[in-house]
């Protein structure tokens, strides 16, 4: 589903990226982890379609087209879903207006008609439910006021309205309370199936006892340096970074 | 055009226009205001407040200010009428009152020809006329002054809501060569009165068009005044006005200036708040393109106790338009517990467009609470990835973001009616699509 190849990307003349190679097949999970600053929102951004980086080398494809080629917007509705790790907040744009044009413009582009008032509204509801997200939230502007967990609940609902093929959530665990935490995973795990895949960025295990991966990655200084099974996520959280660094620096 | 021309040459050359317009000998108040038009002169460009309004330049380059031949019939005019909103209507064509495109059905509203009011010597409007304007400190009133010939009386009676808003719509026909309007306005509101005026402005016809208009507001005790100003014609008017408005004890004003397409507004509004409870809300949304001009004088004046204002102007500026906006705000030495508020947020959408803003709060009372604020800024590139990256297109993420910027003045109208009628020029001017 998505193949990425020797990438390297770089943002104001500091390359971040120094070599990425990743493949990630339907039905499968991915966990990244690694040090703060190792470039793994970067390359979240990156593939979702960032503008501001600039891609120096190396190549993406997702379902067989040119990632790389595609604008944002043409990325999403192609299927690729990113949870912000800092979602924005918009002043003035209503959640549902917004939520709205978003999936029509996806509908389209995959050739269903767009839905009408009570359609939507309908599996709003049902995806509202799925998350436990509060309908009270989305009567406000886009993100604005949101605490950090509410924020991060939001991006999960969009994620559900929108059913991505490719989901990368970015710390999605980050700022959410221990049932929240329960609460997002499951709504991840139900639209799990094998025709997508998810792939997340995170510091901790806890996480990855609810969304369990099929194979984790430290990333380090813009770097997959190692790959495993979900056991090295467990390795990490006892043994923390350094060994693999040790590894890296002696490599 | 020659070389050498300054502000002299234009202000000797709008003299000698308004006396072949008007006997200005016949009657001393012309007389005294074309000597202070020609002692002040067409503010040149170091005027401090006109620095960045070449209105010299600007009248010189478009204007011959000689006699031009009259117009034609005007064809329909329907086209200029806000649709779905019942109100009495008033039309002014090239200045001149409209009897037949007119309709007054309304009893509890006054409305009258200000120059036959006067000539008439209606009580109200000789008591008001000319007293609240600065006529002898600015050139283009004391041109305006010297040069009125029509304009609209409107008195509102002690106690009486007038349900229906006035539509007055002041229509250029610019077919035949280029038109010059100088209208005077006059509105009275009557304690506890309540009345809500909508100006607009259109023209037909290619040919440039300068008005200079001079509107007088007197709102007394208790009485409520909801103004509204469109501002959407083609890109060969040009136009200054000044609206004066003068509150009493525990008024209530509500201003909207929607500034859309026009070649170079400048428009000044003025609150003198001479009472005690006042509440005054001045808004203003100028979305600009092309090379318009835009120019947002404002002045609050606090010369009592516990009253409150609040200003908010917002603007979106497109390819190589300009904008200007500047609010003064005065909290005389006796008004206390005054809260006097201004905030004017842009948006440059081009390395072209511009916008000089200047917040000057002159304060001389201790126990105030006063507070400005004013931002620049390109469109947030954060949050427009944000949208695209749920699928929504480029060009529809920066319609939703602006969008939802205009919105903010938009939703303070609050006649359901008009502010239907706004959003839908705005969300075509935006190009909404979703
Ligand atoms: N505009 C920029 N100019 C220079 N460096 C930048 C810029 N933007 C990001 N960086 C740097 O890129 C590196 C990678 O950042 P990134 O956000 O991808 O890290 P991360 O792995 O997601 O970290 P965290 O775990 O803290 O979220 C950081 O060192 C960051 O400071
Ligand atoms: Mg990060």
């Amino acid at each position: 589903m998505l193949s990425i190849k020797n990438l390297q990307a770089k943002i104001d003349d500091k390359q971040i990226l120094n070599g990425i190679n990743l493949e990630v097949k339907a039905g499968e999970v991915h966990a990244i982890m690694g040090p703060n600053g190792s470039g793994k929102s970067t390359l979240a951004s990156v593939l979702a379609g960032r503008e501001e980086y600039e891609i120096l080398e190396g190549e993406v494809t997702f379902q067989g087209k040119d990632l790389l080629e595609l604008s944002p917007d043409e990325r999403a509705r192609e299927g690729i879903f990113l949870a912000f790790q800092y979602p924005v907040e918009i002043p003035g744009v209503s959640t549902i207006n917004f939520m709205k044009t978003a999936l029509n413009q996806i509908r389209t582009h995959r050739g269903q008609p767009a839905l009408d008032a009570v359609s939507f509204l309908q599996l709003m509801k049902e995806k509202m439910k799925l998350v436990e997200i509060d309908q009270s939230l989305l009567n406000r502007a886009l993100n604005e006021g949101f605490s950090g967990g509410e924020k991060k609940r939001n991006e999960i609902f969009q994620m559900a309205m929108l059913e991505p093929k490719l989901a990368i959530l970015d710390e999605t665990d980050s700022g959410l309370d221990i049932d929240a935490l329960k609460i997002v995973s499951n709504g991840v795990n139900k639209l799990r199936s094998k025709n997508n895949a998810v792939i997340v960025v995170t510091h901790y295990q806890r996480l990855l006892d609810y969304i369990v991966p099929d194979f984790v990655h430290v990333l380090y200084k813009g770097k997959i340096v190692k790959s495993g099974t979900k056991e090295l996520a467990l390795e990490l959280e006892a043994k923390g970074y350094d060994w693999i660094k040790d590894e890296v620096s002696v490599g | 055009m020659s070389v050498l021309t300054t502000d002299k040459n234009i202000t000797t050359q709008i003299a000698s226009f308004i006396k072949q317009k008007v006997n200005v000998d016949a009657d001393p108040i012309r007389k005294e205001a074309l000597e202070d038009f020609e002692r002040l002169g067409i503010p040149h460009a170091k005027h401090e407040e006109y620095k960045y309004t070449p209105i010299a330049r600007v009248l010189e380059k478009n204007f011959s200010f000689t006699p031009s031949p009259a117009s034609g019939p005007i064809g329909s005019i329907d086209q200029f009428f806000i649709k779905g909103i019942d109100a009495d209507t008033i039309v002014f064509i090239d200045g001149v009152f409209s009897k037949d495109h007119s309709k007054i059905s309304s009893s509890d509203v006054k409305v009258l020809n200000l120059k036959e009011a006067i000539d008439s010597k209606n009580e109200i409007a000789l008591q008001h006329f000319g007293k609240y304007a600065d006529f002898r400190n600015d050139s283009l009133s004391a041109w305006n002054r010297a040069a009125w010939t029509e304009g609209v009386f409107i008195h509102v009676a002690d106690k009486v809501s007038v349900a229906k808003p006035v539509i007055i719509y002041h229509i250029t026909n610019a077919t035949d060569g280029e038109v010059t309007a100088f209208n005077r306005n006059l509105f009275v509101v009557g304690k506890s009165a309540q009345v809500t005026i909508i100006e607009k402005y259109d023209s037909t016809g290619k040919a440039n068009h300068f008005s200079n208009f001079v509107t007088e507001v007197v709102v007394n005790e208790n009485a409520g005044f909801e103004h509204y100003s469109i501002q959407n014609d083609q890109n060969n008017r040009f136009q200054r006005n000044l609206t004066q408005i003068y509150q009493k004890n525990s008024s209530r004003v509500n201003t909207y200036t929607f500034t859309l397409n026009g070649k170079f507004y400048r428009n000044n509004l003025n609150l003198i708040l001479d009472g005690e409870g006042i509440e005054s809300h001045m808004y203003g949304l100028y979305l600009l393109n092309g090379d318009t001009l835009a120019d947002n004088h404002t002045v609050v004046d606090h010369m009592k106790p516990n009253s409150f204002s609040n200003e908010l102007y917002k603007g979106i500026l497109d390819d190589s338009s300009k904008g200007v906006f500047n609010g003064k705000i005065y909290v005389r030495p006796q008004a206390q517990k005054t809260n006097a508020y201004q905030n004017n947020r842009n948006v440059l959408l081009t390395d072209t467009a511009s916008i000089n803003t200047k917040p000057q709060l002159e304060i001389w009372a201790d126990d105030v609470k006063c507070s400005h604020g004013c931002t620049t800024g390109q469109i947030d590139e954060e949050a427009l990835f944000y949208l695209q990256s749920r699928g929504i297109n480029k060009d529809t993420a920066r319609a939703m973001m602006l969008y939802a910027f205009a919105g903010d003045v938009v939703d303070h109208v609050p006649n359901e009616k008009m502010k239907e009628y706004i959003d839908a020029l705005i969300s075509d001017r935006l190009h909404k699509d979703f």
